[in-house]
């Protein structure tokens, strides 16, 4: 340390090695200077897609976003339908997601019996490590003729009096899109929300028992409360994954530019779009559109998550042991692909 | 045997709240059982259509000349996957220690808050953001690579390995490093010499995890390492190279002997990622038990 007594007496200075004399200013400055470059990352990444979209900022201007073309013919191109799509798609498989993984981390917390516990809880985890592109296979290839030939028959004789579930069959659409992306952040919901029910100190939970109350009435009542920001954080993050899938949504999604009500038509996001261009952009001004797509999806990103960080941030106060418990639970975010 | 005058059965707004409570608890086992069914539906008809098309053939060679969706194998994407992934943990796993570090032992709190929001944000960046930004930086000017692709890889793996190694830094008894310092060793030799050795598992297991999510990664390779990648297998990091999940992307829709070619690609990569991400956590369960998490 600073005033260690080798740094005061100078013979016990000279049995130090030079590696121990330059040691802690070097481990200081090499580790520094990796966080400080962890940081630079997200500047360097909203500096090049800023420089990337310049050209498609001249020509549309702002316009880009509230245009629905996307005509790579007559070099015309906006946002507007795949913001909509990626919309549409990621607040109804949100939608959808949140009271199946709240559902799913009660049951994990407390009812399953304890070896239950552990194996389903692994098992909800390994659906979050599929990857995307699997999901995507799987879900072109057996999720959308099941659409096609079931699901959507039964919704059109059923619901087909609201204007939502009208129109052609397909196995591709915007509804095999939004089951996907169900499929994939159920899990991530699941296990944050289940370590946040963990982390409500027991106390609160006997006491509501103590009084009389139902288990459900002390999951309303003790539970959830306690656990509800936590639980927006984690219905954010989710969020934010639905709306920046690519592959999965690009495989099952139909890929056409438009806005319609029905949920079995084709659509596109933003996300899907960039990624299905990959061959196809041959003018600068496309590539540079592409650029600006991404740049208005980071700002998407960027807004999810910090508001996920703000709503966690009151948690971050609270006891080191339980903090680590939520750092824990939300690596898993990080855990499904894409 | 007269009845007795009262019932210890429930009636009125008791049974009420019970069958409310009954009702909640039958919905959360419902929910709990639809997602297990999903995994198991999504699981097994992988691995019922990817077996029946693996064979030797389809580790041990490339692609067939021409098109000829009966033949041939997918060694070269494997060998690319291998390339690709392994680039991106050699940047990402010195990076991510060093950020990891400086977070938990040296960083003033406040940087180190700064830091770890930082790489929570950028954990949350969409991957094709990622794969555009590497794009525009790197393969604009010089062309495809498998190089371009790793560090798309590498910046997706570093909040990873940095966090979870940051994790395992704080579960360090503090009295290992007290004792340390204490004995007069330097703060860098303590935390060379004893900080990280002590976190060693957790470390490694933090950046299997980190490989087995890289692995399964697809959209930001498309614009990097995708377009002239041959069928051959080939190590060379300057040339574009194949992935698993870009054969598995490109053969989905193609004809249906090629198809079963991506479900047996799609197989092989499930089996991988499921494999070393579970023993990773049970690895790390087991570790933190150890430490005391």
């Amino acid at each position: 340390m600073a005033t260690s007594h080798a740094d005061r007496d100078p013979a016990l200075k000279r049995t130090r090695g030079w590696l121990d004399r330059i040691g802690d200013p070097a481990l200081k400055a090499i580790t520094f200077s990796a966080a400080a470059l962890a940081v630079s990352i997200l500047g360097l990444i909203a500096f090049e897609l800023a420089r990337g979209s310049r050209l498609a900022f001249h020509h549309f201007g702002l316009g880009f976003v509230t245009s629905q073309t996307w005509d790579t013919i007559h070099n015309q191109f906006g946002a507007l339908s795949l913001i909509a799509g990626t919309a549409v798609t990621a607040v109804l498989a949100t939608l959808i997601a949140t009271p199946l993984a709240v559902a799913i981390a009660l049951f994990l917390t407390e009812l399953a019996p304890k070896p239950v516990r552990a194996l389903l809880g692994a098992l909800v985890e390994m659906l979050a490590a599929i990857p995307s592109v699997i999901l995507g296979l799987w879900g072109i290839l057996i999720l959308g003729p099941f659409v096609e030939n079931q699901l959507e028959p039964f919704l059109g004789s059923t619901l087909g009096f609201l204007p939502f579930f009208r129109g052609q069959h397909s196995p591709t659409g915007i509804l095999t899109a939004v089951l996907v992306l169900t499929i994939m952040i159920v899990p991530i919901v699941a296990s944050v929300t289940r370590e946040l029910f963990t982390t409500v100190p027991p106390e609160l939970r006997e006491g509501a028992l103590a009084l009389g109350a139902t288990r459900w009435e002390m999951v309303r009542g003790v539970l959830l409360p306690a656990a509800r920001p936590g639980i927006l954080a984690a219905v954010a993050l989710g969020f934010g994954r639905a709306a920046g899938e690519a592959m999965a949504v690009l495989m099952v999604i139909g890929g056409t530019i438009g806005i319609h009500l029905s949920l079995f038509s084709h659509s596109d996001t933003l996300a899907a779009r960039i990624a299905g261009q990959y061959q196809g952009a041959s003018t600068n001004l496309q590539i540079s559109s592409l650029v600006y797509l991404a740049t208005i999806l980071l700002v998407i990103s960027l807004a999810v998550n910090v508001g996920a960080q703000l709503l966690i941030k009151p948690i971050d106060r609270r006891p080191r042991r339980r903090r680590i418990a939520l750092d824990r639970a939300l690596e898993v975010q990080g855990l499904s692909a894409d | 045997m007269s009845e007795p005058a009262f019932s210890l059965k429930a009636t009125g707004r008791l049974r009420r709240r019970q069958l409310v409570n009954k009702g909640m608890g039958a919905l959360a086992i419902g929910a709990a059982l639809l997602a297990v069914a999903v995994l198991a539906i999504v699981v097994i008809s992988v691995a019922s259509r990817g077996a029946g098309s693996l064979n030797l053939a389809f580790f041990t060679q490339n692609q067939a000349q021409g098109f000829n969706p009966k033949g041939g194998g997918v060694l070269f994407a494997i060998v690319g996957s291998a390339v690709l992934v392994g680039i991106a943990t050699l940047i990402a796993l010195p990076l991510g220690v060093l950020i990891a570090i400086y977070i938990s032992e040296l960083a003033p709190p406040r940087f180190a808050r700064v830091a770890r929001m930082a790489l929570d944000i950028s954990n949350g960046i969409p991957t094709i953001v990622i794969g555009i930004f590497v794009f525009t930086m790197l393969v604009a000017a010089h062309g495809q690579s498998a190089f371009a692709g790793s560090i798309g890889l590498a910046i997706i793996m570093l909040p990873l390995i940095a966090r979870a190694t940051e994790e395992v830094l704080l579960l360090v008894p503090s009295s290992q490093r007290e004792a340390s310092l204490a004995l007069g060793v330097s703060r860098w030799r303590t935390t060379v010499q004893v900080v990280i050795p002590s976190a060693l598992g957790g470390i490694l297991t933090g950046t299997t995890l980190a490989i087995a999510r890289a692995a399964g990664e697809t959209a930001p390779l498309l614009f990097l390492t995708s377009l002239g990648a041959s069928g051959n297998a080939d190590a060379n990091p300057f040339h574009p190279l194949q992935s698993l999940t870009l054969v598995i992307f490109t053969y989905s829709d193609l004809d249906p002997a090629y198809q079963s070619k991506a479900w047996a690609a799609a197989f092989t990569l499930m089996c991988f990622v499921l494999f070393t991400s579970l023993a990773a956590k049970l690895a790390l369960a087991r570790y933190r038990k150890k430490l005391g998490g």
